[in-house]
């Protein structure tokens, strides 16, 4: 071989090496396949995908270009019987294709690893003061942002301790997610009267969901906030996120539940702050004003106004908008009254 | 001389006339040869493939459009549990092990049979109860919780019947499998022909090896997984059941433990019949003989412990998720070394693009997208967002068929003319292998994408905005479906009229070739003897230098040609060349 042809091929190589590399950056930031973010964790998630796209392409044309080029090139000439040179291995460069692997799936599980940290999961490896007291079991690392699940007994217990306005006031918004075929049912920490249908959020603030299911495995999915939690009957599970981005997202069960699995669809709705308190004052009257024709109804009608006073005093709302939205509202919400979504 | 024939004029052949092919009759009866067990296999498992590929069609018609139009939700859901049982328990399982592992391991390792002839007949006679049980569950509601069957799902009584039903045939099934890997692990272990050390063994029974120990650890898990499961369901027990206290994600544990290792029960046979392929028709040595036996111990023995990967949203613990995040990493490096030795393999050889070859290199390339999404799946993060999806559908498929499928048709292409005597008509089996690709990209591919965007699998009923993709993945799908044509056709007739096939039509090296073209009963005429290693292609001359970088002809660690220390020995002391024999005793042969 002449060092002109040796000189040629080393600069074809490195010119293809160089296109490949360039074609797996471009790629790997314009592949089109992520939908909308609209949680704090979604730019994470797509982060760490861009760079495992970027390694993918870079490994796939690699491969596929080394097969394509073989058909053409290593064709047997038409005519030649004989057998191709006998290489049994090469030991450098079988270690280098073990050693490549091996350093890039360690920094992949590194990258995850920290993704999923920044995400939420495995608070309490660097900060075990902020466990959240019930989640602390002696088996467990902590509370896990979306993850650990809880004992049936536990569940239970933390529930009823921190479900009556534990939060009100606190920057977290909490939920009581409970699945059933085919819908979902959400009930807010702080507003104890409203089981609704669909999901509604203020936009930048933290939601806690903690998920479980009344008949079969059910699974909490927005795509757009890239989380997905299994719902299993026994047991609670959480998840966490910040929604970042004001809209309506499908909310989507993702466990096979049923020959209407895929009806079980229901909407979060992510609003800006100012709708959200909006949202919450009316549910905070209508679910009041539930409670006050239950009352009504009852044989014991002498409560009803001291009942009412209470509880009009303790939540800071004026006689008089309470009167307003009694007219509004008359009979427009019945919470509780949620029909399962689908069956389409 | 070429290695070829020197290899087999160190073995007779049987003279064609004791090669009769026996009786039809033998092949519907309790036959204990090893050959008739595994055309029986081959020939059971490719039906229920073709039944297989009916549902996966009812499922893909109804997926053409966004409503429930074509079966009913219920239907649906049992169209996909026992298509997805079918494929796996009916087809590859069976397919791969039994019939391929069947047929070609006594024949590559010099043997007469199997270890246990009537172990090996009782295993197959097991398959074909076990599935027309199954498929006879579709007159009793089949089951519809998906081939994972999770309870409570799967403990509701609207689908009693089918579920008990689908338990029976599965651990039927599973007790075909623990039979058969106890049968392949003896054989391989005890049986192989004098002087037949583990490096001397054909890629294929290493795999097998690797296989057969992946399925006798694993399978009595799923058995007691199904035991349990059918207690909760038939006797009203609550071991899974939430509403008596069971825990329903241990039964995710259990069947977990299994069916990941399945996974690899159901490539590494596949990679082991790729990578005797590859060669042959490369006429090269496989590249890295040691590298790819030893990587298939090792997927072996790590697919054993990622099993909660297919866990990480059902409320696994963080540390648990972050442990199988990495071991399943792990994976990715044996099976990298893997991938990258065929290609070396391939690189520089003299490729005769047959349709065996083709479909060879088709597995490569659709195995490659399969393993990179695994990639993908495997990091916590990106799974949590992915899993049930679309995406994780796609990466499945690309796995088995683009990776075992490819790999059985490259060996069905390969391996015939042994089998029948017949040569296929190459003609026809390209234009399979063109329809086969083009449907079968034409069907996942797309799938990726629905997943990311946010289809949920298992779903009758989708969004309006997924019709685009769903209506080209069933397209495909047809297509797919109308590739199986050319083949059978093919593959019927010239098994009756098809050109008499040589013994050694592709020159061959392993000692399935050094036998008549169908051998005969017992295999061999004589002792076969192993003047070769396996894979040794134009090793002729011991003075030939080969052009690879960093090689020392002088040097065995670092020499690429025929004095490699990477190289599949010959039997040493029958070796051709008298720089392999290590006997002096032997050294007049």
């Amino acid at each position: 071989m002449s060092i002109f042809t040796i000189l040629l091929r080393t600069v074809l190589g490195i010119a293809v090496a160089v296109l490949v590399v360039l074609l797996s950056l471009w790629y790997g930031q314009n592949h089109g396949l992520l939908p909308v973010q609209a949680s704090e964790q979604a730019p994470l998630v797509d982060g760490l995908f861009n760079f495992m796209m970027t390694i993918a392409t870079g490994i796939f044309l690699l491969v596929q270009g080394i097969l394509v080029y073989s058909l053409f090139v290593f064709k047997r000439r038409r005519g030649d019987n004989s057998d191709a040179p006998p290489v049994h291995g090469n030991v450098p460069l079988e270690i280098v294709w073990t050693a490549i692997p091996t350093v890039i799936v360690t920094i992949l599980a590194i990258y995850s690893f920290d993704v999923y940290k920044a995400e939420g999961g495995i608070e309490t490896m660097t900060h075990p003061a902020v466990a959240h007291v019930h989640h602390e079991q002696p088996f467990t690392l902590g509370s896990a942002a979306y993850a650990a699940t809880l004992p049936e007994s536990d569940a239970l217990l933390a529930q009823s301790m921190e479900m009556p306005g534990a939060v009100e006031g606190s920057s977290q918004i909490e939920v009581s997610v409970a699945a059933l075929r085919y819908g979902w049912l959400f009930s807010y920490a702080d507003l104890p009267d409203v089981v609704d249908g669909e999901l509604h959020v203020p936009v930048g603030r933290e939601v806690n969901l903690k998920i479980t299911a009344n008949d079969v495995n059910h699974a909490f999915w927005v795509p757009e906030f890239r989380l997905k939690q299994d719902a299993i009957p026994g047991r609670e599970t959480v998840i966490h996120f910040k929604p970042t981005r004001v809209g309506q997202y499908v909310v989507r069960c993702a466990e096979l539940c049923g020959p209407y699995h895929g009806a079980m669809n229901t909407n979060v709705i992510v609003h800006t702050p100012e709708e959200y308190e909006t949202w919450h004052q009316e549910q905070l009257v209508a679910s009041r004003e539930a409670v006050h024709e239950t009352v009504a109804v009852a044989p014991v009608q002498t409560a009803q106004p001291a009942f009412l006073a209470a509880h009009v005093q303790e939540l800071g709302i004026q006689p008089a908008t309470l009167s307003a939205f009694r007219s509004a509202m008359a009979h427009s919400h019945q919470p509780a009254a949620v029909e399962a979504k689908g069956n389409s | 001389m070429t290695q070829a024939q020197l290899q087999e004029s160190a073995s007779f052949a049987a003279p064609s006339s004791e090669t009769g092919g026996g009786n039809w009759r033998e092949y519907f009866g309790f036959s204990t040869d090893h050959k008739v067990i595994g055309i029986q296999y081959l020939v059971t498992t490719f039906v229920f493939f073709l039944i297989g590929g009916v549902l996966a069609e009812g499922l893909r018609t109804e997926l053409a459009t966004p409503e429930s139009d074509f079966v009913s939700p219920e239907l649906y859901n049992g169209l996909l549990t026992v298509h997805a049982t079918v494929m796996i328990f009916l087809w590859i399982v069976p397919g791969l092990t039994g019939g391929f592992g069947n047929y070609l391991v006594p024949l590559m390792i010099g043997a007469r049979d199997m270890a246990f002839p009537k172990l090996n007949a009782v295993a197959f006679w097991m398959i074909p109860p076990a599935g027309i049980l199954l498929l006879s569950s579709f007159f009793f509601g089949a089951a519809g919780a998906g081939w994972t069957s999770y309870p409570p799902l799967s403990l509701l009584d609207e689908t009693k019947i089918g579920e008990a039903i689908w338990i029976i045939s599965v651990l039927l099934l599973g007790t075909s499998s623990i039979l058969g890997a106890v049968n392949f692990i003896v054989t391989i272990l005890k049986m192989r022909l004098p002087g037949m050390g583990f490096f001397q063994m054909p890629l294929f029974c290493w795999a097998m090896l690797a296989t057969s120990a992946l399925a006798l650890v694993a399978t009595p898990v799923l058995a007691g997984a199904l035991i349990l499961l059918s207690f909760d369901l038939l006797a009203g027990t609550a071991f899974f059941n939430p509403t008596g206290g069971g825990d329903p994600v241990v039964y995710q544990h259990m069947f977990w433990f299994y069916s990941h290792p399945a996974v690899y029960i159901m490539i590494l046979p596949a990679f082991g019949l790729i990578s005797e392929i590859l060669p042959v028709h490369s006429r090269k040595p496989i590249f890295g003989y040691a590298a790819i036996a030893l990587s298939s111990c090792a997927i072996s023995f790590l697919g054993l412990v990622v099993w909660a990967h297919h866990m990480f949203t059902s409320g696994t613990p963080d540390w648990l998720r972050m442990f199988f995040m990495v071991a399943t990493m792990v994976i990715a490096v044996p099976t990298g070394i893997k991938v990258f030795s065929w290609l070396a393999t391939i690189w520089g050889g003299k490729l005769r693009l047959n349709s065996a070859m083709l479909f060879a290199m088709g597995f490569v390339s659709m195995f490659v997208v399969g393993g990179l999404s695994g990639i993908m799946v495997a990091a916590v993060p990106f799974d949590i967002h992915v899993h049930d999806t679309y995406f994780i559908v796609a990466h499945l498929h690309y796995v088995f068929f683009g990776g075992s499928v490819f790999g059985i048709y490259a060996a069905l292409y390969h391996w015939f003319p042994k089998i029948t005597g017949h040569m296929l008509n190459e003609t026809w089996g390209k234009i399979h292998f063109v329809l086969t690709f083009i449907g079968f990209n034409l069907t996942f591919l797309p799938m990726h994408k629905l997943g990311i965007e946010g289809m949920p699998r298992r779903i009758a009923l989708y969004d309006e905005q997924f019709a685009g993709l769903n209506l080209v993945c069933t397209i495909g799908s047809y297509i797919l479906a109308v590739s199986t044509i050319p083949f059978v056709v093919n593959a019927v007739w010239s098994w009756i009229k098809g050109p008499k096939a040589p013994d050694n039509p592709w020159d061959g090296l392993t000692l399935e070739w050094m036998t008549s073209s169908p051998p005969p009963v017992e295999n061999f005429r004589g002792e076969p003897v192993l003047v070769t290693g396996p894979y040794d292609y134009g090793v002729g001359d011991r003075s030939t230098e080969v052009d690879v970088p960093f090689s020392d002809a002088q040097d065995p660690a670092l020499a690429a040609g025929p004095g490699s220390a990477l190289r599949a020995d010959p039997d040493p002391s029958v070796a051709l060349h008298a720089d392999d024999r290590q006997d002096p005793g032997n050294s007049n042969p």
